[in-house]
């Protein structure tokens, strides 16, 4: 790692271990936690979309899967909520390899359309399961973590709590990205015909996205059900999983920060334009359809790098392309 | 029973089959799936609405406005959505259909309002007894259009020039650019039938539960993409009797899970992508690489 980068890593995590005792407010750390649970999710769908290219419109299923699993392993039978936050993830990486098996033979939009009958599934298996989930009440008092004591976190602990495990997401996601893995996803992606003559295993690894994609979300899941205490079907419907595809997309799938960056972007807007509430999701769809026409490799491309102030003078010398 | 849930299930297919045949049109054209298709049918169902307000208790009138209408509307949404991105990738230009969608809903949502709302009555509903099923006007009149309306296609496809010049770009959208044929004018006429068929499916619709609202287009879009797909995308004959079987099924199947009776069109979907994908008609377009 270079001085550079290591400086800007320490800058960022400074930025934000200090947030919480500067800005006193509630609703600024509300904002930034969701929006640290929602890149957990985003992350997710940055391995499936982004760096596998595929097309997967039911990621908010496996972020419901995630918030359930947590919730009634805890309130049913009383688990720990580590281990069942870990129960989540390995339920969701379930999930998301056998949603895998069959969609191996779906190519593009096919697979989107497949994924989006199986958010619609679990949506009404949530909602009809009377008995297991409270059907289309949801499910209230859901405990909060708590770490030595017996009271539960507040605010401010559990902004530093998710922002860690955030940290940790982006850290492994880009590790996936720059190791063997994250190249045959590429791969997979860009061709999965040249891949499979290289070598590459093109089952192995559409599984693998799946699963490692549905182990993102159903942390932020977990970490979702924890933190609102209360979790309905409403909040798992496919107009999360085309929120998430827009964000990705307009952050740029495949560039790890890019849907970071497109989920800080979309969730700030309905914040900043509180008159435009009513019009979140045509916005949505705007910038969608924007992005498609006029930037389909989102904001964060391969053409914006960070200014590298040592090799200034020598980017200068190179000539303009 | 089993012939009240044939009648019910056959109407419902016929409805389907009809906007089926929008997503396999624009499909066999365009080779991707038109996300904002079960958009497109909800606003026919609101321009239906408006057009019979506007014009009073004559069917048919109603029903060719509002064709007319919607199909105006689907040529406006490629101009917008899709025709600059003719050349993209597929998936790029999927996720711009699910934008379009998204705008679509809401807007309706916005525009209109959340509320469900009635349609004026266009025909006097009376009830027949048919065995021991009960069958109304308002079933006779969806069937009868939905079928005189297919039939009007297939003459359109088979019998007329426009029509063979859609056959030939389904085919093989290069070549027949090669022999002449304008892609912008097929692209535009297709999407035009197809949105029309749609806003008619929209008004059938909507006089048959005698309800519009602004999240109607979602579901019934889905369902009649399995259809679709039942059929073989890109296949016009393969939706309408894909749109059938679809309707049929899931009245039957309705009948003995009713809390999950969404949940059966998408499992057919599933069902057939894993063990058909190529559906009822045609076995190798899923899988061509545009």
């Amino acid at each position: 790692m270079s001085l550079n980068k290591l400086i800007q890593y320490l800058l960022i995590i400074t930025v934000l271990a200090v947030v919480p005792l500067v800005v006193r407010s509630d609703y600024v750390l509300h904002i930034l936690v969701t929006i640290a649970i929602y890149g957990i999710l985003v992350l997710g769908l940055e391995i499936i979309l982004g760096q596998a290219g595929l097309f997967s419109l039911g990621h908010a299923a496996f972020y419901g899967m995630g918030a359930y699993t947590s919730a009634l392993l805890v309130m049913k039978l009383g688990f720990p909520l580590w281990l069942a936050a870990i129960g989540a993830m390995i339920m969701t990486a379930i999930f998301g390899a056998a949603l895998g098996f069959p969609v191996l033979r779906l190519r593009g939009d096919y697979l989107a359309i497949a994924t989006l009958g199986f958010g619609e599934i679990f949506r009404l298996i949530l909602t009809n399961w009377d008995t297991l989930t409270h059907g289309p009440m949801g499910l209230p008092g859901i405990p909060r973590p708590h770490l030595f004591g017996a009271t539960p976190f507040n605010r401010v602990e559990y902004y530093y709590f998710i922002v860690f495990f955030f940290l940790v997401s982006l850290f492994l996601v880009y590790r996936i990205s720059g190791s063997f893995l994250g190249r045959a996803f590429r791969a997979l992606r860009d061709d999965d015909d040249a891949a499979e003559f290289m070598g590459i295993n093109t089952t192995k690894y559409k599984i693998l996205a799946f699963a490692l994609g549905g182990v993102f979300a159903g942390l932020a899941g977990s970490f979702y059900a924890h933190y609102i205490t209360f979790i309905s079907p409403d909040t798992f419907t496919y107009l999360d999983s085309e929120m998430m595809l827009a964000m990705v997309f307009l952050g740029g799938a495949g560039t790890v920060i890019g849907p970071v960056i497109g989920t800080i972007v979309l969730l700030l807007f309905p914040e900043v334009f509180r008159f435009l509430l009513e019009w979140r999701m045509l916005v949505v769809g705007v910038v969608m359809v924007v992005v498609m026409i006029y930037r389909p490799q989102g904001i964060w491309s391969a053409d914006v790098h960070w200014p590298k102030f040592k090799r200034r003078s020598l980017a200068l010398a190179e000539p303009r392309k | 029973m089993f012939l009240q849930q044939l009648i019910n299930g056959l109407m419902l297919g016929s409805v389907y089959a009809l906007i089926a045949l929008g997503y396999t049109m624009v499909y066999g054209v365009m080779k991707f799936i038109n996300f904002a298709h079960g958009d497109v049918f909800m606003w026919g169902a609101f321009l239906g609405l408006l057009s019979a307000k506007f014009i009073g208790p004559n069917f048919i009138v109603v029903l060719l406005l509002t064709m007319l209408l919607t199909g105006v509307l689907g040529v406006v949404i490629e101009r917008i959505a899709y025709r600059p991105l003719r050349h993209a990738p597929r998936l790029v230009v999927t996720t711009s259909a699910i934008g379009m969608s998204l705008i679509l809903s809401n807007l309706a949502r916005l525009l209109i309002g959340s509320e469900t709302y009635p349609i004026p009555k266009l025909l006097a509903v009376k009830g027949f007894h048919l065995g021991n099923a009960l069958i109304n006007t308002t079933q006779i009149l969806t069937l009868v259009t939905a079928v005189v309306l297919m039939l009007l296609l297939q003459w359109f496809i088979n019998g007329t020039r426009y029509g063979k010049a859609i056959r030939a770009a389904s085919e093989d959208s290069e070549t027949a650019g090669l022999m002449g044929i304008s892609m912008d004018q097929v692209v535009m006429v297709t999407f035009f039938i197809g949105s029309a068929l749609g806003g008619a499916a929209g008004l059938l619709v909507g006089m048959y539960y005698d309800a519009v609202y602004a999240t109607m287009g979602f579901s019934a879009g889905l369902k009649a993409f399995t259809a679709a797909i039942l059929g073989g995308i890109g296949s016009i004959p393969g939706a309408m009797i894909g749109g059938l079987i679809l309707g049929v099924v899931e009245n039957f199947g309705a009948s003995v899970l009713s809390s999950y009776r969404d949940g059966i069109a998408f499992a057919v979907m599933i069902l057939v992508l894993l063990f058909k994908p190529g559906g009822l008609f045609n076995a190798f377009i899923y899988q061509k690489r545009v």
